[in-house]
C-alpha cells in the first residue's frame, strides 16, 4: 500500500528533552487520519518536522516517498497546511492572500485567477474576495486558510486544529469541506482537541503521549478495546468511569451498586479512550 | 521570480496605503531638516557649502537606512514571531536565497520611496543638489545594505524586544554618529576609527560627495559593498539555521 506519510523512529530533542520519542507511523494515501494527544505530546513538533519547518534529531520521515530533510524542496510541493493560528497576511485582501500563495507555488498567471475563483466559490467566499483579512470573521479566515492550502492542489493536507475557536455552524461547514477534500482524493492529517471532531471525521486515529504513539486504529476499534459501554458513578463529587464490553455486563455492574449513587450508563466514546490512555483531557497543543 | 512574489505582497500593501506611508516616513527627516538644517545650522558653512546643503544628503542616507531597516526587519520580525506568516514562506517551494532577496527587496523599495520623497521635499530648499548616477547607485547600495541588516536582525531576534534593543544599540547611535549631521574630518582621529566602522558613515559620505559634486569617495563605496556582503551572508547563515 502506498503511504502518503511514513515516519520511522522519529525523535526530536530540545535541550535534552525528548518532545518526539521514536515515533513510528504510516498514513495511507487518501486516508483521513486523526492525530490526537494532550498538551505537549509532540503533535505540533511532529507536524513541523513533516512540513519541513523543523529538523528531526534522528529518525526519518517521508511525504509521498520524499524525505522531508534530504528532499525538502520536493516535499513542499506535496502538502498544504492549515495552521492552528491565523497565518494570513492581514494587510492583504482575501484574493491577494490566495494569489501570493499561488505565486509562491509557481502557478502560471493564466491559471491563478481560475484557481482562485474556483476556491473562493469552494469555500463560499466569492463575495469577500476584495476584503482585507482584518475585515472578515474568524470563521471566514479559517476558510480562506483552507482555500490557500488547496491552491496548488496538494496531495496531502495538514489540518492543525482547523476548527479551533469557531462557532458550531461554521465548524460543521469546515467539517463538510474536510470530507469534500478527502472525497476528492486528498489525504488528510488532522490534529484536533475536539474529540468529537476526530470521531466524526477520521477513519483512523493515532494517540500520542510523551512523544510516543500509544494507540492506533479506527475509533470504533479503540472503543471496543476499552469497552463499548461506559458507566459513570459519582462519589463525593468525583466521577468514576467503568467500561464494559456490552450493556448486559454494564447493567449487572449497575445493579450491584449502592442505589443512592448517581449512575449514568452510555455508549463510550473516543474521549473515554483518550482519557484512559493519557490520564488527561485533551487540550490544545 | 520567487523573490518578486515575496516583494509583490508588500507592493500591494504599499499601493493601498501609499499616502499614509509617505506621510509617516517623511515626518522624521523633515523634523531633522528643520531642527538641524534650518535651525541649528543656519549661518554655518562646511568646506564652502552651507550647512543645509551639507546636511540634506546625510538625512537622505539616514532616511534610507531607517526605512530600509524597518521595512525589511520590523515586518519580518512581526511576520516571523507574532503572525507566524513567515512559516508559510518557509514551507513554499522556493529557494532560501529567493526568500531572503524578496524580504530584503521590501526594505529596498520602502527605502527608495522614502528617500525619493524626502529628496523631492529637500530639493525645494536646496535645488543645487545633484542626482547623479553615483548618487543613485550609492542610494541603492545604502538601501540594500540596511535592508539586509534588517533581515539579519529579524532572523536573529527571538522576541520583539530584541528588535527594539537592536535599534537602540545599533541604529540610534548610527543615526547621530554616521556622518549624518557633521563631517568625519571634524572629529578626533581616534573617534574616526569608530565612525568608519559604521556603514551609515560611508553611505552619508558617498551620497554627500555625489550630491554636492565633490570627488567621489571610492574607499567608502567599497566598504559599503563589504557591509552589504557581510549582512547578506549573515542573513543567509541565519536563515539556514532556522530552516531545514
Amino acid at each position: 500500500m502506498p503511504y502518503m506519510v511514513e515516519i520511522s523512529g522519529l525523535t526530536k530533542e530540545y535541550s535534552g528533552i525528548r518532545v518526539v520519542d521514536g515515533l513510528d507511523l504510516q498514513v495511507a494515501a487518501g486516508e483521513l487520519f486523526g492525530f490526537l494527544g494532550p498538551n505537549g505530546a509532540g503533535k505540533t513538533t511532529t507536524i513541523r518536522i513533516l512540513t519541513t519547518l523543523t529538523k528531526p534529531s534522528s529518525g526519518q520521515a517521508f511525504i509521498n516517498g520524499y524525505n522531508v530533510v534530504a528532499e525538502a524542496q520536493r516535499v513542499k510541493s506535496e502538502f498544504g497546511i492549515v495552521q492552528q493560528h491565523i497565518s494570513l497576511n492581514r494587510d492583504l485582501t482575501v484574493r491577494e492572500n490566495l494569489e501570493l500563495h499561488a505565486r509562491l507555488h509557481h502557478l502560471p498567471p493564466a491559471e491563478r485567477k481560475k484557481r482562485i475563483d474556483y476556491l473562493l466559490e469552494y469555500v463560499d467566499m466569492t463575495e469577500w474576495g476584495s476584503q482585507t483579512i482584518d475585515q472578515i470573521s474568524g470563521g471566514m479566515k479559517r476558510k480562506v486558510m483552507i482555500a490557500r492550502a488547496l491552491i496548488h492542489r496538494p496531495k496531502l493536507l495538514f489540518l492543525d486544529e482547523p476548527t479551533v475557536g469557531l462557532d458550531a455552524q461554521t465548524r460543521r461547514r469546515v467539517w463538510d469541506l474536510i470530507r469534500m477534500m478527502n472525497s476528492e482524493g486528498a489525504t488528510i492529517f488532522l490534529t484536533t482537541h475536539y474529540i468529537e471532531e476526530a470521531e466524526a471525521l477520521c477513519r483512523r486515529v493515532g494517540i500520542v503521549h510523551h512523544g510516543r504513539l500509544i494507540s492506533l486504529g479506527a475509533p470504533v476499534q479503540l472503543r471496543r478495546k476499552l469497552g463499548l459501554i461506559t458507566v459513570e458513578t459519582e462519589d463525593n463529587g468525583r466521577t468514576h468511569y467503568s467500561y464494559f464490553p456490552d450493556r448486559d455486563a454494564a447493567s449487572e455492574f449497575v445493579h450491584r451498586l449502592n442505589s443512592s449513587e448517581k449512575v449514568v450508563m452510555r455508549e463510550s466514546n473516543l474521549e473515554d479512550v483518550f482519557v484512559e490512555l493519557t490520564g488527561q483531557k485533551v487540550q490544545e497543543d | 521570480m520567487d523573490a518578486y512574489a515575496i516583494l509583490w505582497s508588500d507592493l500591494m500593501m504599499l499601493k493601498r496605503r501609499w499616502s499614509r506611508y509617505l506621510l509617516t516616513t517623511l515626518i522624521s527627516p523633515i523634523l531633522y531638516l528643520m531642527a538641524f538644517g534650518l535651525g541649528l545650522g543656519r549661518g554655518i558653512s562646511i568646506n564652502g557649502t552651507t550647512y543645509l546643503e551639507f546636511v540634506v544628503p546625510g538625512i537622505i542616507a539616514l532616511t534610507a537606512m531607517t526605512s530600509s531597516f524597518n521595512g525589511a526587519g520590523l515586518r519580518l520580525n512581526t511576520d516571523r514571531i507574532y503572525f507566524k506568516s513567515f512559516d508559510e514562506c518557509l514551507m513554499a517551494p522556493i529557494s532560501l536565497l529567493s526568500l531572503l532577496l524578496g524580504k530584503a527587496m521590501i526594505g529596498v523599495v520602502r527605502g527608495l520611496v522614502s528617500s525619493a520623497a524626502f529628496l523631492a521635499v529637500a530639493m525645494l530648499m536646496v535645488p543645487m543638489l545633484q542626482v547623479t548616477p553615483f548618487f543613485m547607485i550609492s542610494l541603492l547600495l545604502t538601501c540594500l545594505t540596511f535592508a539586509f541588516l534588517g533581515v539579519l536582525a529579524a532572523l536573529l531576534a527571538r522576541t520583539h524586544d530584541d528588535m527594539a534593543t537592536f535599534s537602540s544599540l545599533i541604529l540610534l547611535p548610527m543615526t547621530f554618529l554616521g556622518a549624518t549631521f557633521f563631517s568625519v574630518n571634524q572629529v578626533p582621529s581616534q573617534l574616526k576609527i569608530v565612525l568608519y566602522a559604521l556603514p551609515l558613515t560611508h553611505s552619508s559620505t558617498c551620497l554627500r560627495a555625489a550630491a554636492l559634486n565633490q570627488p567621489f569617495p571610492y574607499p567608502s563605496f567599497v566598504l559599503l559593498i563589504f557591509f552589504l556582503l557581510l549582512f547578506s551572508a549573515g542573513s543567509l547563515v541565519a536563515l539556514r539555521r532556522i530552516s531545514i
